[in-house]
């Protein structure tokens, strides 16, 4: 364990009432954190502080607390999930930080995710582009072939599972200057691509969701990688060129 | 003198379901596009029923409280799924599934049941490849399995240690391809707050949108409730935060039986309790114990030196650990079954030898470095390498745990600071599952008709303890593969029915219950916030009805919780208003719940005056300190009817008969 010594922090928290209120940074002084808490755990602490004392706490998205389902969202010090790698918000912990810190919390920021309130933002736009494509139609009777009838090379196997693992967060999103959605919507294209269940749709499905992310307002690639840096779940940008390959080769013979 | 009918069906075991199938009422595809129904709750349960019903025609309405399906707590179930496919030839079959579930519940479910559990797991393997999700996969591109406790095959089915994720996006993405076609309407950041009840059946439900607090009124034919267990009424538990008991108590309250509430599953490998201002426990997954030996000092001295931080627990020599399990059960090991596990660590802690600087000094190691060697050792042999250093064996072992369970022993760092490929992990039992809920029978139906429970949130499979890998297949079996064919049977006496309407005295009286309980809560400007109120109650359900029940605690317990109750509505704050987003209005009401279903959770302890599986009671217990059962005065589900106040529910008991399967001893020794 690290230092059991606890911190003394700054915190700037966006505050907004709803989403048409107007929105503005709040300074909240934080005494004596224990680094073993959890980053929520410190916002836990801050918000009972605030109901005792008659104020209303900050609202933020946050669920499993495991780092897998994907509801924890929060920029902090200007990183989505904040600083350290392969980490969502909920695992964060407050050793990260140094006595004194000031730190600055605020909602994901894309024009696709408005904000709800406070640190909530509104994600269902993501949801709207798996519902363009992001499935195999096939029906859930169960009569199916056997599971083995079909071996799949173990290399695909683990791509299609690496590129399945992303947990929707959006921190892709709120990373990429244009608020790209390429590297959430490669890894849905890139898990069916690889996998000979996904063949049959591949191309109305590469191009469905790709036209689906447009029109939600999600910006264009640049290919800049900091999509990658901050997924939390380390999806790789290759998906994003073998998106980029799926589409061509679908457009060109669609 | 039970008024309950579990309508399971005559016949052989190997043939009630084929036959009950082929012998049910059929709804057609023209009639089904007229009726509808409501799922609450998205997770493996509620997703794959939504989707099924959603494909088979009907008009589905699905309801969560996250912002999007995908987000249910089946997320994060880490190990597997269990199937009886026999891949291995390691001499698996549908009937030795079934008598593992059977025995690893204690004998306290229903043969009929458990046996259809079984019978369908082979077809979700199929299900789920065909809808493309990345199981773990061999050289061969065949599929891999592994084993889990309680049971002597291979026969868990895996995605790393991300199973439940990617199970969970299937069913997720067999939802969005309804969605897309309009057949289901997705209604997220919602909560169901009421069921309605018309004539004596479910017909609709009242929700709140969570977002801007509008209370609505929905009907339907049926209402399907998949909203998982009630694990947080521990506060601290492997659950989400979200993770509540609400539909199912609410649904208790207007009639639904709610049986065997004490039968909670503490699992043994969960991250320590850090501290007083933590809120969740992490689980680490059962699979861990595949490669993980767990163990404890042997000398008192050496423990309290681990835990005063003098001794390293990689310095203890190899005669002077304990691997408990290891000794006490000689032919299952490390991988006995999670309540047996559990008792295990509680006893070498409670004797002194926990290796946590905690308050209660409570934890245990479970130590990697074996199965690093043996993997060591045969990959430098797979490659070739003669005399491999100690080093070389270190890496290449490494690689292959890496390979395996990187992705937990990556969260692992990250909550303790500590790397578990160069020290052992420190783990101890917590709060995870719930086998008691919702009474339902064959058909999963509650005893309200036309209100089913499906999931974590019935009773039905699990018995007195749920072997590890089974809660996914017991989801999606319901989902997929039983409720979508029970159903039919019920709803073919609605083809003509038409729409519910709304507009009705009995929606009117449920909204009208509902708004006034949150205009009470937002109103009631209390000392204590609900967090405050529900790490008490917590800390009573840990102490007293936890893993080891007393009469004496369980009685305090009920006493404690009633009066919590009281303080709860006189001095609970919740700030902010009605009719906006209100994270605190939305925990005040799961809180409410779970301190009536505290109650009854105790009651429930203190009545069955055995041991078995999860519910372990000091009283009863074999000289070895087993879990004592009374095959012949507790052989029965206990299911509580709701008569007002928790203290006052009837109890109704089912008997269950085991015609396939003799009542012994469970021993794993």
């Amino acid at each position: 364990m690290s230092t059991e010594k606890g911190l003394n922090i700054t915190l700037k928290v966006w505050r907004q009432k709803n989403a048409q209120a107007k929105g503005q940074l709040d300074t909240y002084e934080m005494k004596d954190v224990s680094p073993n808490n959890s980053f929520l755990e410190m916002l836990d602490i801050l918000n009972d502080d605030l109901i005792n004392q008659g104020d209303n706490p900050v609202a933020f998205d946050h669920d499993c607390r495991e780092g897998i389902c994907g509801a924890c969202s929060l920029h902090i010090n200007g990183e989505p999930h904040g600083p350290g790698r392969n980490v969502t918000t909920c695992q964060l912990h407050m050793r990260e930080f140094q006595d004194g810190e000031t730190i600055y919390i605020e909602p994901f920021r894309a024009k696709a995710f408005p904000v709800i309130k406070d640190l909530i933002v509104d994600r269902s736009a993501l949801d709207r582009i798996q519902h363009a494509g992001g499935y195999i139609s096939v029906n859930t009777s169960g009569n199916t072939q056997d599971a083995n009838a079909i071996p799949i090379e173990k290399e695909n196997a683990d791509k299609a599972f690496d590129a399945a693992t992303c947990i929707g967060c959006g921190a892709c999103v709120a990373a990429c200057k244009n608020a790209s959605a390429s590297l959430f919507v490669s890894a849905k294209v890139s898990q069916f691509a690889l996998l000979p269940q996904g063949q049959v749709e591949a191309k109305d499905r590469v191009l469905n969701m790709v036209k689906q992310a447009e029109a939600e307002g999600f910006g264009p690639c640049s290919n800049t990688g900091a999509c990658e840096i901050e997924c939390p779940k380390g999806i790789s940008i290759e998906n994003i060129a073998r998106m980029n390959r799926e589409f061509l080769s679908a457009s060109l013979t669609k | 003198m039970s008024n309950l009918n579990s309508k399971i069906p005559a016949g052989s075991l190997k043939d009630k379901w084929t036959d009950y199938k082929n012998n049910i009422r059929l709804v057609n595809p023209a009639n089904k596009r007229n009726i509808d129904v409501i799922v609450v709750g998205t997770g493996l349960a509620g997703g794959s029923a939504a989707a099924t019903l959603a494909e088979l025609g009907y008009n589905v309405k699905a309801f969560c409280y996250q912002d999007s399906p995908r987000r249910a707590h089946s997320i994060a179930a880490q190990g597997g799924i269990n199937a009886a496919k026999n891949y291995q030839g390691d001499g698996d079959s549908t009937y030795r599934l079934f008598y593992d579930t059977i025995k690893g519940g204690d004998y306290r479910s229903r043969e009929a049941n458990v046996y259809r559990l079984a019978e369908v797991s082979a077809n979700i393997i199929d299900q789920c490849v065909a809808q493309g999700v990345p199981f773990a996969r061999d050289y061969g591109g065949l599929l891999d399995n592994r084993s889990f406790g309680g049971v002597l095959v291979s026969r868990t089915f895996y995605a790393k240690g991300q199973t439940g994720q990617q199970l969970l996006l299937g069913a997720y993405s067999a939802m969005n391809r309804q969605i897309a076609k309009g057949k289901i309407e997705m209604f997220n950041r919602h909560e169901m707050l009421d069921v309605v009840i018309i004539d004596g059946k479910a017909r609709g439900i009242i929700a709140r949108n969570l977002v801007t607090g509008e209370i609505q009124r929905h009907s339907a034919h049926a209402v399907v409730i998949a909203s998982g267990g009630y694990g947080n009424v521990f506060f601290l538990s492997t659950n989400a935060m979200g993770s509540n008991a609400t539909a199912a108590w609410k649904i208790h309250k207007k009639g639904a039986y709610f049986a065997n509430p004490c039968y909670t599953q503490i699992h043994p490998t969960c991250i320590p309790v850090h501290g007083t201002q933590q809120s969740k426990l992490t689980l680490m997954s059962e699979s861990l114990r595949n490669d993980g030996r767990i163990w404890v000092p042997k000398k008192l001295e050496d423990a309290k030196a681990v835990r005063e931080g003098k001794l390293r627990p990689v310095d203890i020599k190899e005669e002077d650990r304990d691997y408990y399990l290891e000794r006490r059960y000689p032919s299952f090991g490390n991988l006995v079954p999670r309540d047996v596990a559990s008792r295990a660590a509680k006893e070498r802690c409670d004797a002194g030898f926990g290796i946590v600087n905690n308050d209660t000094k409570e934890g245990v190691f479970l130590d990697f470095a074996s199965a690093i060697q043996r993997y060591g050792k045969e990959q430098a042999h797979i490659k070739g390498i003669h005399n491999p250093s100690k080093e070389e064996i270190i890496a290449l072992g490494e690689k292959v745990i890496e390979s395996k369970y990187g992705n937990l022993f990556d969260m692992y760092t990250q909550i303790t600071a500590e790397n578990p490929y160069k020290t052992p992990m420190k783990i101890y039992p917590a709060v995870h599952y719930t086998m008691g809920g919702t009474w339902v029978d064959y058909n999963l139906m509650t005893t309200v008709p036309g209100l089913y429970s499906i999931g974590e949130s019935n009773f039905s499979d699990h018995g007195a303890n749920r072997l590890g890998a089974s809660a996914l297949m017991q989801g999606l079996a319901d989902g997929y593969f039983v409720l979508p064919y029970t159903i039919g049977d019920y709803l073919a006496d609605d083809i003509r029915t038409g729409k519910i309407p709304t507009n009705t005295p009995e929606f009117e009286e449920a909204e009208k219950g509902v708004k006034d309980t949150i205009h009470k809560l937002v109103n009631n400007k209390g000392k204590h916030s609900v967090d405050y109120f529900h790490k008490k109650l917590g800390l009573i359900m840990w102490n007293k009805v936890g893993m080891a029940r007393t009469p004496e605690g369980l009685k305090e317990a009920i006493t404690e919780i009633a009066a919590l109750r009281e303080e709860f509505w006189k001095d609970v704050r919740v700030p902010g208003d009605a009719d906006e987003l209100n994270q605190e209005l939305e925990k005040a009401g799961r809180v409410a719940d779970f301190l009536e279903l505290g109650e009854l959770f105790a009651r429930d302890a203190l009545e069955r005056n055995e041991s078995c599986g999860g519910h372990f009671r000091e009283d009863f217990r074999t000289e070895d300190g087993e879990a004592k059962r009374d095959d012949e005065n507790y052989t029965y589900v206990a299911a509580w009817e709701y008569t007002g106040k928790p203290s006052e529910a009837i109890l109704h008991k089912e008997d269950l008969v085991f015609e396939n399967v003799e009542l012994k001893t469970r021993s794993y020794k």
